[in-house]
């Protein structure tokens, strides 16, 4: 696959072109909802004259459609942003401009982030990069097939339960969730405050590892972003590593489980010491998750109400207004998510509900801090499943909830969590391994993850 | 109308929300502009005041300052840490969906605030908390049409809760004023009523004097003066008790205020309440202060208006002076600095040649100046210049003390010293520039008084006093005056009228 490196040292103009012309070439996997092609080559040319430099110069690379841009729309693959073009961009985006990179347009995602395969986009399924009978995974969809398909070397997605990790699995690529707070979400569509975190997607580790040191470090526009801690990092020494017991079960894929098992033997090869490591409260993170998230959500679409930006359905009174332009603008997964958070805050069962929840998510982080006392590192599946038929789990939320059980634990105490390819099941469907640290060892997942690339 | 012995077999409980606007440079959020005056619809909003989507709050420590301050004149404790949840309702000049207040650890706790009342008694009223938020845009509705203006959209406010612990309409107003005084002497708001600074929330319910239980209460919302909190309240008794003495019950509502007409009217009853959804707000951490910082930022704080209350209470002023006085704060800090007489007493005292009780005579005038005076007269907002500083003031007191002015012709200096045109002149040249130095040459009145006596239209009063009529002495007094054109000694003219009758 292509690596940050293809592109440097090159005319910038030409790295554009290619990305540009494979795009369009594999324009029936639908994993990009946009292309920037004026804006692209304007900043190549800006690179070519020598006007940009930097550690990403003439590199392209394509942002989820839910990352502000300037050059085109911003729609979060939603009916309501179909026409949206924002003033301004994302501090992601700015970063990586700053570095030289060129963003030559927008990947698919699951409308507003929400789902795990990119079925819920308004503007129609991604298809996966390996089988295009199946989903891409999600919710950053397009921007894993994108990477898979050699399109560009690197692409940013966001992980708010999984969104990043489970399509890096999916389509065979390397997906970075890193601690919460690490990089800015200014300018970011907006899912679930408190687990929404920026992240990348590459063909590997070490692109991975240059692209989150430039991501990272405090915005003064995010009030959550933390003191830069990122410093990349070579494994000098033995790490204790826990493998996941209540995520190798039966229930598990035996593809899935052998490939994550022959990850872990080598890693025992390398010095490690492996043992098995048990994390009851997980059985209770799909709950937590599928209450606190959908609150947040609830609250986070409130401003999509047809009166400033954005599609306003024909009305006759403010609340058509309000009612219709939701309706018309939100998927039916935006909908029920927005039902459930409406009723968990609403008054008399807020308590029930909620705050339940968040006081179980605390003993989930006191289970995590536990754990990583005697554990550097603890490693298991992304997913429990490769990736499955297009439209098999549509028709039941729950069983695509349910696909989530592995990602959304890390997402709820903000750890930080890799997503790497470990090979293929017998179809050839790639399979991910997931590796998880504590708080701001996120520069250490990526030094285990490149070890093991070797 | 209700008759009075019925009315008082029945005691109104009121309590007050009241919205103060943060004197703060930019929004709570934001960094847009904060002062929307006179600016065009939507010309003071940023990105995040719009509610674009993947914007951001970001606190503006300012307000937390300020709040801290707000927190001292309310006799509160801060909490260490305090939160901000999310409010949600949805409404086109609400841009998220969503308030941004404190629900459930709000900055500033308990406290109480003693109001003064106008019959010179005070009444303490608790404080529930007072929190921080912002304030929503403002919708002008045309016809077939609604406006949305988002220039008021995150500006910063403290909505500060009482408990109901005022049970009269004069009450309300005293503590309406008193946390105006508050407020604005501790630098949290600029106070301005006309630009609706101050909100007023007035709860009122009714019971029969001694009755165990409360009665049902009425909320009038977004009253912007001290008159309409008083009268409101005065209104919603009076309806409350003709609906409890018709023996129907009263609603618990929203009602809206009409100063015109002087009376509330139904907006929203409680069934049409909204669900608000509070939600701690995960974009914002806690803020969270030491009691050193706290400490250091209440230290700021100037002198708040009880400090001099008890300085001036040896001056035997009328509490309602007083607390006039006290309506403006740089009235306040500028009487402050007259009154007490600290580490140059002795030089002050020697300068304008008065002891200590002659001293306190002339703090009296100036204070019956800044009281009397009408407002429109006087622009007290050129007092933070320097331009009427203790000096002056005292200068021209001395004037009145000593004859050299009338009572009359010293308001004139007063006010004169207001205008920019005699800044640096002492009351003496202003006086002499305008001709108003009173006639005190003995000389000079009496050829003034002659004049008066050769007029003809005098000649009846000269009879009158003849005959023993003493009052006509005035009349002929009242001539000298309007010939001096107000500047003889009316002392004088009127010893020399009697030595020249010979009465």
């Amino acid at each position: 696959m292509v690596k940050i490196s293809d592109f440097l040292n090159l005319s910038a103009r030409e790295n554009v072109e290619r990305a540009l012309a494979k795009a369009r070439e594999h324009e029936a996997f639908h994993a990009l909802l946009s292309l920037s092609e004026d804006r692209a080559l304007e900043r190549a040319a800006k690179v070519d004259a020598g006007e940009i430099t930097g550690r990403l110069a003439g590199v392209p690379f394509i942002a989820k459609d839910n990352f502000l841009t300037l050059g085109d729309t911003t729609t979060a693959a939603s009916k309501f942003l179909e026409n949206f073009k924002a003033p301004l961009q994302a501090t992601a985006i700015e970063k990586l401009e700053a570095e030289g990179a060129i963003c030559i347009g927008k990947a698919n995602l699951d409308a507003y982030a929400h789902g795990g395969s990119t079925e819920n986009s308004a503007f129609g399924p991604t298809k996966n990069a390996h089988d295009q009978a199946r989903v891409a995974g999600g919710s950053s969809g397009g921007s894993a097939v994108v990477v898979a398909l050699d399109i560009v070397p690197f692409a940013l997605g966001s992980d708010t339960g999984g969104s990043i990790r489970q399509p890096a699995s999916f389509n065979g690529v390397v997906g970075v969730k890193p601690t919460y707070g690490t990089v800015s979400r200014y300018g970011v569509v907006a899912m679930a405050s408190s687990t929404d975190t920026i992240g990348v997607l590459s063909a590997d580790v070490e692109d991975a590892e240059l692209v989150m040191d430039i991501l990272s470090g405090q915005d003064r526009k995010d009030m959550t972003t933390l003191p830069d801690f990122f410093v990349p990092t070579l494994i000098e020494s033995p790490k204790r590593i826990g493998v996941i017991k209540e995520f190798m079960t039966e229930d598990v894929d035996a593809d899935v489980r052998a490939r994550v098992t022959e990850y872990i033997e080598a890693m025992k090869t390398k010095g490690h010491t492996v043992e098995e490591v048990s994390l009851p409260m997980v059985k209770y993170a799909l709950g937590i998750y599928y209450i606190v998230v959908p609150a947040e959500i609830s609250s986070n679409l409130g401003r999509y109400d047809g009166i400033r930006y954005g599609a306003r359905a024909e009305a006759s009174s403010l609340g058509e207004v309000y009612g219709l332009s939701r309706d018309q603008g939100f998927m039916p997964e935006n909908k029920r998510r927005i039902m459930i958070g409406s009723y968990v805050l609403s008054s008399g069962f807020f308590d029930a509900y909620y705050l339940q929840a968040q006081k179980a998510r605390t003993l989930l982080i006191n289970e995590f801090n536990k754990i990583f006392e005697s554990f550097d590192v603890i490693v298991g599946p992304v997913a429990p499943t490769p990736a499955f038929k297009l439209g098999e789990n549509t028709e039941d939320p729950v069983k695509m909830y349910l696909a989530d059980i592995m990602t959304v634990p890390a997402s709820l105490a903000g750890l930080p969590a890799v997503s790497v390819p470990a090979g293929v099941t017998n179809e050839g469907l790639p399979v991910g391994v997931q590796l998880i640290g504590p708080r701001k060892s996120d520069a250490l997942l990526l030094a285990l993850a490149k070890e093991g690339e070797k | 109308m209700i008759a009075q012995e019925i009315l008082d077999t029945y005691e109104m409980t009121i309590g007050i929300e009241c919205h103060v606007q943060l004197a703060t440079a930019t929004k709570l959020f934001s960094g847009a502009d904060n002062d929307a005056r006179d600016k065009d619809p939507n010309i003071a909003t940023s990105p995040i005041d719009f509610g674009l989507p993947g914007m951001l709050p970001v606190l503006n420590r300012e307000a937390v300052t300020l709040a801290v301050k707000a927190g001292k004149a309310l006799n509160s404790d801060i909490a260490e840490v305090s939160r901000f949840d999310r409010k949600h309702y949805f409404y086109p000049d609400l841009p998220k969906g969503y308030q941004i207040s404190q629900m459930y650890q709000p900055i500033i706790l308990k406290g109480y605030v003693d109001a003064p009342l106008e019959s010179g008694e005070t009444v303490r009223v608790r404080i529930h908390h007072a929190h921080i938020e912002e304030d929503a845009g403002k919708l002008t509705h045309h016809g077939t049409h609604s406006l949305v203006d988002l220039n008021r959209a995150g500006t910063p406010l403290i909505e500060i809760v009482s408990e109901p612990d005022i049970h009269s309409a004069a009450g309300a107003k005293a503590y309406a004023t008193e946390l105006h005084r508050l407020m604005t002497y501790a630098g949290v708001t600029l106070g301005n009523l006309y630009h609706g600074n101050m909100r007023f929330d007035v709860n009122i319910s009714v019971a029969k004097k001694g009755a165990a239980e409360l009665g049902t209460r009425a909320e009038v919302k977004n009253l912007n003066s001290f008159r309409s909190v008083e009268r409101a309240a005065q209104y919603e008794f009076e309806r409350q008790i003709e609906i409890l003495e018709k023996g129907e019950k009263v609603v618990q509502e929203t009602r809206g205020w009409d100063d015109a007409s002087g009376r509330t009217s139904s907006q929203r009853s409680k069934e049409d309440a909204q669900d608000y959804r509070y939600m701690p707000d995960p974009d914002i951490p806690p803020i969270v202060l030491t009691r050193e910082e706290i400490q250091a930022i209440q230290e700021t704080v100037p002198e708040l208006p009880s400090y001099y209350r008890e300085n001036w209470s040896v001056l035997g002023l009328d509490s309602s002076v007083i607390n006039t006085a006290l309506n403006t704060h740089a009235v306040a800090t500028l009487l402050g600095d007259i009154y007490p007489l600290r580490a140059n007493k002795d030089a002050v005292l020697a300068e304008f040649e008065v002891d200590e009780a002659g001293y306190e005579e002339l703090v009296k005038k100036i204070f019956n100046w800044f009281v009397s005076i009408p407002e429109e007269e006087i622009d007290t907002d050129k007092l933070s210049s320097g331009l009427v500083g203790p000096r002056r003031l005292l200068g021209l007191a001395k004037l009145v003390a000593s004859n050299k002015l009338s009572s009359t012709t010293g308001k004139q200096v007063f006010v004169e010293f207001f205008n920019e045109a005699y800044d640096g002149k002492s009351a003496l040249e202003i006086a002499e520039v305008k001709n108003l130095i009173q006639e005190s040459d003995e000389g000079a009145i009496d050829a003034i008084v002659d004049e008066v006596l050769a007029d003809p239209a005098s000649a009846k009063s000269v009879e009158d006093i003849k005959a023993g009529q003493e009052k006509a002495i005035g009349f002929l007094v009242g001539q000298v005056m309007k010939k001096s054109q107000g500047k003889a000694n009316p002392a004088m003219a009127q010893q020399a009228i009697r030595k020249k009758l010979g009465v």
